[in-house]
């Protein structure tokens, strides 16, 4: 039996800052990451790419799915929220929230990919579990379409049960091989694994479990204490929400259970040795910091991280501090059209070298905190990526 | 009125006493709310900077200690800025949870004092904080909302010039401000209901502005364009474009194009580099080159998004790349820029 861990009621809990980590030398360098024995190891069949938002988690996604689908496994990538071109590139038109086959891979593996429709996956669910009667009436409720359309949660909460579905057809049809999972763009990357848990133990819990005592109805529920919380929440939200809510409580009741259960095995099933994370993040403060409190999660709920993918990182090609730059372009006379071109040229040299000196420090001290944590970096490419071969440039890089 | 609104008409935004800051992940929003903010204290105003997502951005911007559900200062404008000793502006910072804001709420309206207690312990306000759609985002809204009309009110309590909003990203603000048709589908009646109607009335009123902050690539460009119609078609104000993380202008238009061509003259360039002082080698003019063309072709596509944003027909304010990071001292420094463009 497997427990999803309790989260406090007042929001995820974040581990205190200061971290514990054993002493190491001056020189502190992560192990390298291994993309390719990553990919080609057939024992993994789900690798799930988390972070905060913005760092470029659904093209570090998409660029794994291809290379592991041109490596020749069987893979299909599902995508939350990608911009318009780079969805476009894996011929994805719309939001049909069904794995569509990648035209142009090469060799003999298989790409298919998916975008989330958080709605529609809730309704299915709904669908397949109710009889049509009673699905009909949950789709109807107003406090269902609120729930299902914007609740902080639910896409977390949806993209769990839709790589549970994946997974189950993998196995049953054996048409893929690998599962590549982007995760939602939260404002925390440990949204992904407690909204789940959120969402089910709020539709299990106390006050639930209040409104539906009338249905129920063991008398001692029926204090005085419970009729003057009703009324408050009735006098605040008015009685018809109370009433909305109590409709879809009933008619939602014999769902949770599957609910709970479905979410529960997800839980377990991301803790199996079939299971890699890949905590992304790019070379800044915030990014590092979520990846840190990502990584020291997963650790303690004893999720397989494979590593971290440090995005967008800056490279100078030529090796020249940035002092001994910016000197020499003092030394020339901006009046003089090739001199101060010349003079840009060590500019744009000195900036690069600084915005990697700061991007190289913030990764040494994450290294220092989590010595065991193999990494990979990424350089920044001039240009976006919007194309098959721009998801393949991306994937070498990753493979280093 | 503020007590000091006779000096805004120097800045692109008078008469505004709330600025909600939003942006994509990843843009620096946190940032930009933070310099605005101070930017409005060196402007002499009292200025409260709110953040709603739980993150304690402003308390690492600051370097201060995790916000509680307080109103703390975190920093002085400069005390230059209104010529007499206290005419300074400040900042305080609140970091607003909807728990907090229900309890507050529960007390001030309800004087719930037991009830409270019980209404926690019946897993209510977690039902109405987390799971009620809406009722959270009225509730954040709803605290912001007291601490802009907090004077009318004439409490004990701290006044401000201006309140700064660090708000949702750009992909939920609408949502996340447009609190009356979140609810509309659900709270018909109630105390709730009203204070959502008042909460629309000051977003909606020339009291409020919602700034967005992007970076000049394609995906944070295309979701500025995308919230601001959203907020649009909400009937809410839009206010600049904060265009933040911009590249230095090293080299101009002509020096660029050759660069991207590869026509930047290799030897004229061998003898500058000597005459700079550099030692020069070809693998370092290799290198060089190879970066004017990277900067070039970044430059290139920058440039086509900055198009983009000018046809979206909002204000636009400028800040550059700090190539160390962001620290206070770099705070004060995108404040300063703000300024000078006129955004406070």
């Amino acid at each position: 039996m497997v427990t999803v861990p309790r989260r406090t009621k007042y929001g995820p809990q974040r581990p205190p800052t200061m971290r514990v980590a054993p002493p190491r030398g001056p020189t502190v360098s992560a192990p390298d990451l291994d993309v390719d024995g990553l990919l080609d190891d057939r024992a993994n069949r789900i690798i799930v790419c988390c972070g905060a938002g913005g760092v470029g988690k659904t093209t570090a996604s998409a660029a794994l799915a291809l290379r592991a689908a041109e490596r020749g496994r069987r893979v299909c990538v599902l995508t939350i929220d990608p911009a318009r071109r780079l969805a476009q590139s894996m011929g994805l038109r719309e939001l049909d929230n069904m794995p569509r086959e990648v035209s142009g891979i090469r060799g003999t593996g298989s790409l298919d990919a998916m975008m989330l429709d958080m709605k529609r996956t809730f309704d299915e669910v709904v669908e397949a579990h109710a009889p049509p009667a009673k699905a009909e009436q949950i789709l109807a409720n107003p406090f269902y379409i609120a729930l299902s359309s914007s609740f902080a949660g639910t896409q977390e909460y949806m993209a769990m049960e839709k790589l549970g579905q994946l997974h189950a057809e993998s196995v049953r049809a054996g048409r893929w091989d690998l599962i590549v999972v982007d995760t939602p763009p939260s404002r925390s990357a440990l949204d992904f694994l407690d909204a789940p848990e959120r969402l089910s133990s709020l539709l299990d819990g106390r006050f639930i479990k209040l409104l539906l005592a009338p249905t129920r109805g063991p008398a001692r529920l029926l204090s005085a204490g419970v009729g003057l919380v009703t009324a408050t929440v009735s006098k605040l939200l008015g009685a018809q929400v109370l009433r909305d809510v109590q409709a879809f409580v009933a008619a939602f009741d014999t769902l949770f259970g599957g609910f709970r259960q479905r979410a529960e095995a997800t839980y377990a099933l991301l803790q199996t040795r079939g299971t890699a994370f890949l905590v992304v993040a790019a070379a800044e403060p915030d990014a590092l910091r979520e990846a840190a409190y990502f990584v020291e999660r997963l650790t303690a709920d004893q999720m397989p991280l494979a590593g971290l993918v440090v995005n967008r990182v800056t490279t100078p090609a030529a090796s020249l501090s940035a002092e001994e730059a910016l000197a020499g372009a003092s030394r020339l006379d901006p009046h003089d059209s090739t001199q101060s071109a010349v003079a840009g040229l060590l500019r744009v040299h000195a900036e690069r070298v600084r915005v990697q000196h700061r991007e190289a420090r913030l990764r040494r001290r994450f290294a220092a905190a989590h010595p065991t944590v193999s990494s990979v970096a990424v350089p920044s490419l001039p240009s976006d990526v919007h194309d098959l071969a721009g998801l393949r440039r991306i994937g070498e890089l990753l493979a280093g | 009125m503020s007590p000091r609104g006779s000096t805004d008409h120097s800045t692109d935004w008078p008469g505004v006493r709330l600025h909600v800051v939003t942006g994509k992940g990843g843009t620096g929003k946190s940032t930009v709310a933070a310099s605005l903010a101070l930017a409005l204290a060196s402007r002499g105003k009292h200025v409260l900077l709110c953040e709603v997502e739980g993150r304690q951005g402003i308390a690492q911007l600051f370097d201060v200690p995790p916000l509680p559900y307080a109103e703390r200062r975190v920093a002085h404008g400069p005390d230059s800025a209104a010529g007499q000793p206290g005419q300074a502006g400040d900042v305080y910072a609140l970091a607003i949870d909807p728990e907090s804001a229900l309890m507050e709420y529960l007390s001030m309206y309800y004087r719930l004092g037991r009830a409270g207690k019980l209404l926690d312990r019946f897993g209510v306000i977690d039902f109405a904080t987390t799971i009620a759609p809406g009722v959270r985002d009225v509730l954040l809204t709803g605290k912001v909302y007291e601490a802009v009309h907090r004077n009318r009110r004439g409490k004990n309590h701290r006044q401000y010039d201006a309140v700064v909003l660090d708000a949702p990203p750009t992909g939920r603000i609408a949502q996340f401000l447009d609190v009356n048709s979140e609810l509309a589908g659900l709270a018909k009646v109630g105390p709730l209901r009203s204070q959502a109607d008042n909460v629309m009335s000051l977003l909606r009123s020339r009291l409020t502005t919602v700034h967005l902050v992007t970076v000049l690539e394609d995906m944070p460009v295309q979701e500025t364009a995308d919230g601001i119609a959203e907020l649009h078609r909400s009937g809410l104000p839009v206010g600049g474009v904060v265009v933040n993380q911009v590249r230095s202008r090293a080299l101009d238009d002509e020096d660029r194009e050759q660069a991207m061509a590869g026509s930047l003259p290799r030897e004229a360039i061998e003898t500058d580099l000597v005459k700079a002082g550099v030692d020069v080698t070809p693998q370092l003019v290799d290198g060089l080159l190879q970066e004017a063309r990277e900067h070039a072709e970044r430059r290139a596509l920058e440039d086509s998004q900055r198009a983009r944003i000018a046809a979206l027909d909002v204000p636009t304010y400028d800040l550059g790349r700090l190539p160390d990071g962001i620290d206070l001292g770099g705070l004060y420094e995108l404040a300063a820029d703000l300024i000078d463009q006129g955004m406070a």
